[in-house]
């Protein structure tokens, strides 16, 4: 950040805490941005002539005499098509070397779209997970978010996912990642040659955790420059959305805001939903599609965050190992594609949406079955049969080692029923059943 | 002159201005920013400091930056001319805003004040007239808007001249009023109103004595909404509050629908400006849009707007009620709006309630929902408002403070559950905790006699019985095993599925079963209650499951058939076939 020549320098800072740092300086705006003792702050309240600044990586270090410049401006991302393949810090640095981008400067967190001028999402995004596509079919446009405990694979099925879904551009915010973590998508996205198409904003365990509040944001003004001024269908990762609400929960307490649930903040649900809200699909035929991870602990999801966040996404996917299999499959009871219903049956074959249901009916049923065992009860006929189909269901369909297009998924479910029930026992509406129950 | 101030301090969207002169609690004023005006309304003044909550963005304004107050309160604008528009909040109309992007600061006017309508006078010279009389119609869509003399207006007035019938822009001089001391008033087609004062142009608020048709059958036939009723929906997301609600705007039996989706999902929205102007309205034929007014505040929109759009909201549902109308108000979620209320609350660093709330929430809340009702006019004429909202209890815990809060102001209690929601039994109502106080108002129950048929109540209870009879023979089922407990329980508990699988779920995404009228319901709980009241025989609790489900597989076909179509006919033979067919199997064993 150089300065520039009008710019006022303050050097007397009145108060300091952990992370803010006040002092009198007339004419400063809301918002705007400041270098303070090097460091780069945020204005966050002005009262009278005392300004209250958030330092982003922390006030260790500073002192009642550091510098104080403010930029007359809020944060900003050069934005141009030389994003693509690059490496950022959370205030849109490059990272590992290289230049700073050319381009056009705009303001992060920018101004809403009017809904009005949305158009209703309805265009698949194939990912060849049947848990997905068959149970959970997302469409582009949608936000949803993995909730997952921090031992499972989300990463690496988040990385699957945004390679197989045929996105123009990957944008990568990394929140608190650990660098192996970040070395991994790297690799990943390098080993398939997609490294042209991904632009990374990343802050990883080893930086301040403040400076994660911008990574959403930078993120988010690179997916616009490409969905709006370029057209493009952009998909957006963004990992690990807890560790963003912790942040602001660290931010909040510093600023003496009383604690909601769980104490965070009581702005969580307006604070995630600003970010999540930027999934879009425009009428230029562009659009952001939202995949997050919120990691959730010992799986409570009445927690404060996967709880708002559950009420912003678009529903949410669950990742669990299924004892009976060992594969890892997404969970057919607890996930949920809310806008499924705009493409199955609808983008995808007639007979989706039932065998879709009566596949989980029967899965329930397999479930009831086993608590029966584990019980000590004896097993019906109908209950053994749902065990067997169960079994194969997880690991013919479900695990999210198996790739294949929708139309196989159908085909197999079907066969799945034939297998083990009666057409009574399926229960689908009778025309799809004369025209899609295996013959033999 | 308006006073006008300075901005003194800025903590997020509220903004401290130093007034220099007169300033009302809630008076609007607009901070101006370069060249833009962003408006705020006041919300607390200590001596000189007015606390204003701006509806924008507050980046980049400065200490010194000027602010004029308008001296009133937050208004809507009140005329021929709202149905079939979308608008914000604030009343803006979003399709009417240029750009992809919602730009700060802009504004756009809420009607078309360049528009005709075909005027004709129902008032004559002469006529004694007070807030609210019907001084002549126009046509809107298919809706008789009335004009009505403005509700500020106090006391009596006298007719000096009404407009002849004929094409009038919305600004020009209807009718001419004396008032006792012989001053003239003109008014015209528009008024506004301070969305925070409800309108009270009404003689008087009767129970509420019909109920609203919704089409959704865990609704109408199990606990029903009643006209100019208050109800809500709590349920944890994924529940289905959204899918609920959007059925019941597509289906109620309402006039006038408004839909204030606030602080929620903006594809939702769409779905619901995509959808409306297509959709045909089963009753009129007209497009459900035609007689829609929608409230868009969704998510990522500013927080204060959020909060002002429940009542922008309410405010038009209560102009309608005043021309004698039918209106239903939807508010999907109170819970934003609850939450508004506490990131104000928390920035003016007022002491906090449960869960940081503030205070006087419940007050609030039950304020708003008192809103709603009945009301007989002083022509005679009834109008009213029912107001149904969700709610999205944090954690989906129904002992927060929003459902609480709620559950002392509201009527009607439509809980989700997840546990239904998870098995896919939708719409997830919960059977055991919703309830309607209406099933208990004598005028509902004698109006229900007329209406469906006589006793139809006692089925509903007899029904509801029946369902808890059967819940509580699963829990025995599921703690002594299958064998465990004799074949009668499982006739129970099967008996309760039957009720649950073909009344309480329907599809909401298939065209027939999403909408049942009330006759089709009255057939489906008598042809249930039915079967439920035969005593059959089985071998094995197998036996007892098999007869069940296959007899839950023809309802579920029956649900999907045209009504008294052939294969409605064909599945009711079915039914009625499969079980004389248990039944004098029961007899030749017993034989």
């Amino acid at each position: 950040m150089n300065t520039k020549a009008f710019q006022k320098v303050y050097t007397k800072i009145d108060n300091i805490t952990k992370a803010t740092v006040s002092l009198k300086a007339p004419g400063v705006g809301n918002d705007e941005l400041a270098t303070v003792g090097g460091k780069l702050a945020q204005v966050v309240k002005v009262n009278g002539d005392t300004v209250t600044l958030q330092i982003f990586s922390g006030t260790e270090g500073i002192s009642t005499d550091s510098e104080v410049i403010f930029h007359g401006e809020p944060p900003k991302l050069n934005v141009s098509d030389n994003l693509a393949g690059r490496f950022f810090n959370a205030y849109g640095e490059p990272i590992e070397g290289g230049k700073q981008i050319e381009g056009e400067a705009r303001e992060i967190g920018g101004p809403t779209v009017n809904p009005f001028k949305r158009l209703q999402p309805s265009e698949l995004i194939a990912t060849g997970i049947a848990g997905i596509d068959l149970n959970n079919t997302i469409v582009t446009g949608q936000k949803i978010p993995f909730f997952a405990d921090p031992d499972q694979p989300y990463n690496e099925v988040m990385a699957m996912v945004a390679l197989r879904a045929k996105a123009d551009k990957i944008i990568l915010g990394g929140m608190g990642m650990t660098n192996d973590d970040f070395l991994y998508f790297k690799h990943v996205f390098e080993n398939a040659g997609a490294l042209d198409r991904i632009v990374s904003f990343v802050n990883t365990t080893e930086n301040p955790p403040v400076e994660r509040l911008l990574v959403p944001d930078m993120a988010l003004t690179a997916a616009e420059y490409f969905a709006v001024d370029k057209g493009e269908k952009v998909l957006v990762l963004l990992t690990d959305m807890t560790q963003y609400a912790d942040a602001l929960a660290i931010v909040a307490n510093r600023m003496d805001q009383i604690p909601s649930k769980d104490s965070m903040p009581g702005s969580l649900y307006s604070d995630l939903a600003k970010i999540y809200e930027k999934a879009v699909q425009l009428p230029n035929g562009g659009s952001i599609t939202i995949i997050a991870v919120t990691t959730l602990s010992g799986g409570d999801i009445t927690h404060a965050v996967p709880d708002n966040t559950g009420y912003i996404t678009e529903g949410q996917l669950f990742l669990r190992t299924d004892s009976d299999t060992g594969k890892v499959i997404v969970d057919p009871f607890r996930s949920l594609s809310r806008l499924k219903q705009l493409v199955i049956g609808k983008k995808t074959r007639e007979d989706h949406p039932q065998v879709m249901n009566a596949a989980v009916r029967l899965y329930a049923d397999a479930a009831n079955a086993k608590t029966k065992l584990e019980n000590g009860f004896d097993l019906s006929d109908y209950d053994e049969r749902t065990l067997k189909f169960a079994y194969d269901y997880s690991k013919k369909l479900l695990a999210i080692d198996v790739n294949m297009d929708i139309n196989s998924m159908l085909d197999t479910a079907w066969e799945l029923f034939a297998k083990y029930f009666t057409q009574t026992e399926v229960a689908i509406k009778q025309d799809l059943m004369d025209k899609y129950w295996p013959k033999n | 002159m308006n006073t006008t101030g300075q901005v003194t301090g800025i903590i997020s969207n509220i903004v401290i201005v130093k007034a220099d002169g007169p300033v009302a609690q809630n008076e609007i004023c607009y901070v101006h920013y370069g060249d833009l005006r962003l408006m705020a309304e006041v919300i607390k003044v200590i001596g000189d400091d007015a606390y204003v909550q701006v509806f924008d963005s507050t980046r980049g304004l400065k200490i010194g930056d000027k602010v004029e107050f308008q001296g009133h309160m937050l208004e809507v604008t009140l005329a021929p001319g709202i149905l079939s528009r979308s608008y914000d909040g604030l009343q803006n109309d979003l399709e009417k805003l240029e750009g992809l992007f919602i730009q700060r600061g802009s504004r756009t006017e809420p009607m078309d004040f360049n528009a005709k309508w075909e005027f004709t006078p129902l008032a004559k010279e002469g006529d004694t007239v007070e807030a609210g009389t019907w001084l002549g119609e126009v046509k809107e869509k298919w809706v008789m808007h009335k004009i009505m003399v403005p509700f500020s207006f106090e006391g009596k007035y006298t007719v000096k001249s009404v407009a002849p019938a004929g094409q009038y822009t919305i600004e020009e001089t209807m009718a001419v009023l004396t008032d006792a001391d012989g001053k003239e008033h003109k008014v015209t087609m528009v008024q506004k109103w301070p969305v925070k004062i409800p309108i009270k142009a009404y003689v008087e608020k009767p129970r509420p004595s019909r109920i609203m048709e919704t089409g959704v059958r865990p609704i109408d036939t199990l606990n029903p909404l009643a006209e100019g009723g208050t109800g809500f929906i709590p349920g944890p997301f994924g529940a289905g509050k959204t899918v609920l609600q959007h059925a019941i705007s597509k289906q109620a039996d309402a006039d006038i629908i408004i839909f204030v989706a606030c602080g929620e999902r903006a594809n939702e929205v769409v779905e619901v400006f995509k959808e409306f102007p297509e959709l045909e309205d089963p009753r009129t034929g007209h497009k459900l849009m035609e007689r829609t007014t929608i409230i868009c505040n969704t998510s990522n929109m500013p927080v204060a707007a959020r909060e002002a759009s429940v009542y922008t909201g309410m405010t038009i549902g209560e102009y309608y009620r005043a021309m004698g109308l039918k209106v239903l108000i939807l508010a999907d979620s109170t819970s934003r709006w609850a939450q508004a209320l506490r990131e104000m609350s928390n920035r003016l660093e007022e002491l906090p309630g449960q869960d940081a709330f503030p205070m006087d929430l419940s007050a609030i809340i039950s304020n708003f929902y008192a809103r709603a009702g009945l009301v007989y006019l002083s022509n005679g004429e009834k109008g009213s408002v029912t107001f149904l909202g969700t709610v999205s209890p944090a954690g989906g815990n129904l002992k927060e403070p929003v459902t609480e809060s709620t559950k002392k102001a509201a009527r009607c209690f439509y809980a989700l559950a997840q546990g239904r929601a998870d098995s896919k039994r939708y719409p997830a109502i919960d059977p055991v905790d919703s309830y309607s106080k209406y099933l208990e108002y004598p005028e509902i129950v004698e109006y229900l006699d007329e209406r469906v048929e006589k006793g139809w109540v006692d089925k509903v209870n007899k029904a509801k019985t029946l369902i808890l009879r059967g819940k509580e023979a699963q829990e025995q089922i599921n703690i002594l095993g299958d064998d465990g407990v004799p074949v009668e329980y499982h006739d129970r508990f099967w008996k309760s599925e039957l009720i649950d699988f073909v009344i309480l779920q329907q599809d909401a995404f298939d065209k027939i079963d999403a909408n049942t009228p009330l006759e089709r319901q009255r057939f489906m709980l008598n042809t249930i209650l039915d079967i439920c009241a035969k005593s059959f025989e089985y071998s094995d609790f197998e036996e007892c499951q098999n007869f069940f489900k296959t007899l839950i597989n023809i309802f579920k076909q029956l649900n999907y058939s045209q009504w008294e179509s052939d294969d409605f006919r064909k599945y009711c033979e079915q039914i009625e076939q499969t079980v004389k067919e248990k039944e004098s199997g029961a007899k030749e064993k017993a034989a």
